[in-house]
């Protein structure tokens, strides 16, 4: 442990192409790229279910099974298979990690839309606002928080598995794990180890925040109106 | 004037909610709809604003068929109010009041401007304005939805059982602040309810349905009452029993009213005694004491609707044996009344009663 310690805290390791600096921020890059491309694709599918209660079992049982698949040899499949996958490694990578990222955004979208009092949409409906304006002026900020939380699991899958990305040759934090493999530089892995984890924690507190602040003051009234019962949030994973 | 033609209605899973139903609801005045559940009154409500289709026949709006109009463009022309206020959650009480408006590209200080005039109309205090639906009360909550539906000045405004969630007594303060609003505003009005006092007390127009929207009457609330045009209208309004069984009972020189449960449902007002009678029912629980029955009625729970004096030789009288015919004191510990009892006392016979404490 102090062995891994002393080694996040040699200067040397916080400089030049291969610090840490550089290696966070390629995290970084591929966890955001991820969430950002999950996102669409699951916030589109899961708005849509949950404003239409349709196709939930073929999408969800779709995207659960996708995300049976072991990452790894999901990664090493596409990486071999396709003509591209080993010079841009970053397609393969990204591939991965959107599969895994996808159904929790998709059942905290459906979920957060579901949520929503069916009287509240009836009578948005009967006054007369369109189904795309009872899906973003009424589901959508409603559901928020119920988003918020699937994307803030979604980030702590990715950013813990993005590390794979250094398996086939590309950058990240996971660079220090499988560069200290071959080596047995056992501080260094668990340096790598305990930078993954720190930055979890991190992003964690920040979806955190932002899932709080995006939560409706209308509806934050209304919990503390009932703050005897217990709240209805649902985990989104 | 809205026009049912021929209306039929099938649910997917096979229930026929309303069977061939024909009835011209008149501009500027309140129709209510009134029926226990399953009698298909809010399946037709909701025809008229198209968020139910019919499987058969037309639903015309001043003749123009409402099919043949686009859903949306339809529903911001009806003001629609519904149980649970059905407020957005995450809107101010304003900005629930000034949504279609908004949608309909009222400039907004005009919008804001109007929803302010709104909460006035409805007896809203304008420091409300801020507040999110869960900050106010359940009676609070439905006022902004009247507002709301009032919003865009339609000629139409559908209610769904908009009292039917708050308690007894705010009911009542909406039930009269609705007849306030409609005296100055004169909406053509659709109510339903499965509260025949309600429909009685707001209604210039009753239609009583039985499961399947059939029409089991249809007219004023006075003609209703007068004249049921079968036993099960009698017995959904209630009419040979409770609180609408009214008869007179002479004690003291006073004419008093007695409900069919036995209890005093007021005394018979001099100025009122020798002309139409109007009578109204007494609250449930405790006796009323004297009750000038007139103008000042209406200031007292429960007087809300006529009910029916039954006239002495035929009323339904009260059993001069039971222990009620003495002291009417002593109802509360019996308050037994045999009305289908073959003596039926004359309301002459309550004469002999040495002592009636009125004001118990």
């Amino acid at each position: 442990m102090l062995d891994g310690l002393n080694w996040l805290l040699d200067p040397a390791h916080w400089t030049g192409s291969r610090g840490i600096p550089t290696r966070l921020l390629e995290h970084l890059a591929i966890t955001g790229m991820t969430l950002l491309i999950a996102g669409v694709i699951a916030l589109a599918a899961g708005l849509a279910i949950g404003h239409t209660r349709r196709g939930r079992g073929l999408v969800v049982g779709l995207s659960g099974a996708l995300r049976a698949m072991p990452t790894l040899g999901l990664l090493v499949f596409i990486a071999v298979q396709f003509g591209f996958g080993v010079r841009l490694a970053i397609i393969p990578t990204l591939i991965v990690l959107v599969v895994l990222a996808i159904p929790p955004i998709l059942a905290g979208a459906y979920a957060g839309v579901e949520s929503v009092d069916p009287a509240t949409v009836d009578a948005s409906r009967a006054l007369g606002l369109t189904e795309w304006q009872i899906l973003w002026r009424v589901e959508f900020p409603l559901a928020l928080p119920l988003i918020v939380g699937g994307l803030r699991s979604a980030m702590l899958q990715v950013v813990a598995t993005a590390t794979v990305a250094a398996y086939i040759s590309l950058g990240g934090l996971g660079r220090f794990l499988f560069d200290a493999l071959p080596l047995r530089d056992y501080p260094q892995m668990l340096a790598g180890a305990l930078l993954v984890a720190a930055l979890a924690l991190i992003l964690d507190l920040l979806f955190l925040l932002v899932g709080k602040a995006v939560l409706p003051t209308g509806v934050r009234a209304a919990r503390g109106n009932r703050r005897s019962k217990t709240p209805t949030e649902r985990t989104a994973a | 004037m809205i026009e049912f033609d021929g209306i039929s209605k099938r649910f997917p899973d096979g229930t026929l909610a309303v069977d061939n139903f024909s009835l011209r609801l008149p501009s500027r005045e309140i129709t209510v709809f009134v029926g226990s559940s399953g009698s298909g009154k809010t399946t037709l409500l909701r025809m008229i604003n198209r968020m139910v289709e019919p499987t058969s026949g037309r639903i015309l709006i001043d003749d123009e068929d409402v099919a043949s109009l686009n859903p949306v463009t339809l529903r911001r022309r009806i003001g629609y109010v519904m149980q649970n206020s059905g407020l957005l959650p995450h809107r101010t009480v304003l900005q629930n009041i000034a949504t279609v408006p908004l949608l309909n590209r009222v400039p907004k200080a005009e919008a804001v401007a109007r929803a302010h005039e709104l909460m006035e109309t409805v007896g809203l205090d304008s420091a409300l304005a801020k507040r999110y639906p869960a900050e106010l009360s359940g009676g609070q909550q439905q006022r902004v939805g009247v507002a709301r539906g009032l919003a865009v000045n339609p000629n139409i405004l559908l209610m769904d059982e908009p009292f039917g969630a708050v308690d007894p007594i705010v009911r009542r303060e909406l039930q009269e602040e609705l007849l306030r609003i409609q005296r100055e505003l004169a909406k053509t009005i659709v109510f339903v309810t499965h509260d025949i006092d309600e429909a009685f007390l707001l209604g210039d127009h009753v239609t009583i349905l039985s499961r399947g929207g059939h029409v089991a009457q249809h007219g004023s609330p006075d003609e209703i009452l007068s004249n049921p045009a079968s036993e099960f209208v009698a017995d959904f309004i209630g009419a040979d029993r409770g609180r609408r069984a009214l008869t007179l009972r002479q004690s003291e020189g006073r004419t008093l009213v007695v409900d069919g449960t036995g209890r005093i449902a007021g005394v018979l007002g001099a100025e009122t005694a020798t002309g139409p009678v109007s009578v109204g029912a007494g609250g449930r629980d405790e006796h009323l004491g004297e009750i000038t029955l007139g103008t000042e009625a209406a200031d007292l729970p429960g007087l809300d609707t006529p009910g029916e004096l039954g006239s002495s030789s035929e009323a339904p009288g009260v059993d001069t044996t039971s222990p009620n015919s003495g002291e009417l004191g002593s109802e509360n510990e019996a308050p037994e009344v045999d009305t289908t009892s073959p003596n039926s006392g004359e309301l002459g016979s309550e004469n002999e009663a040495p002592e009636v404490d009125t004001t118990r």
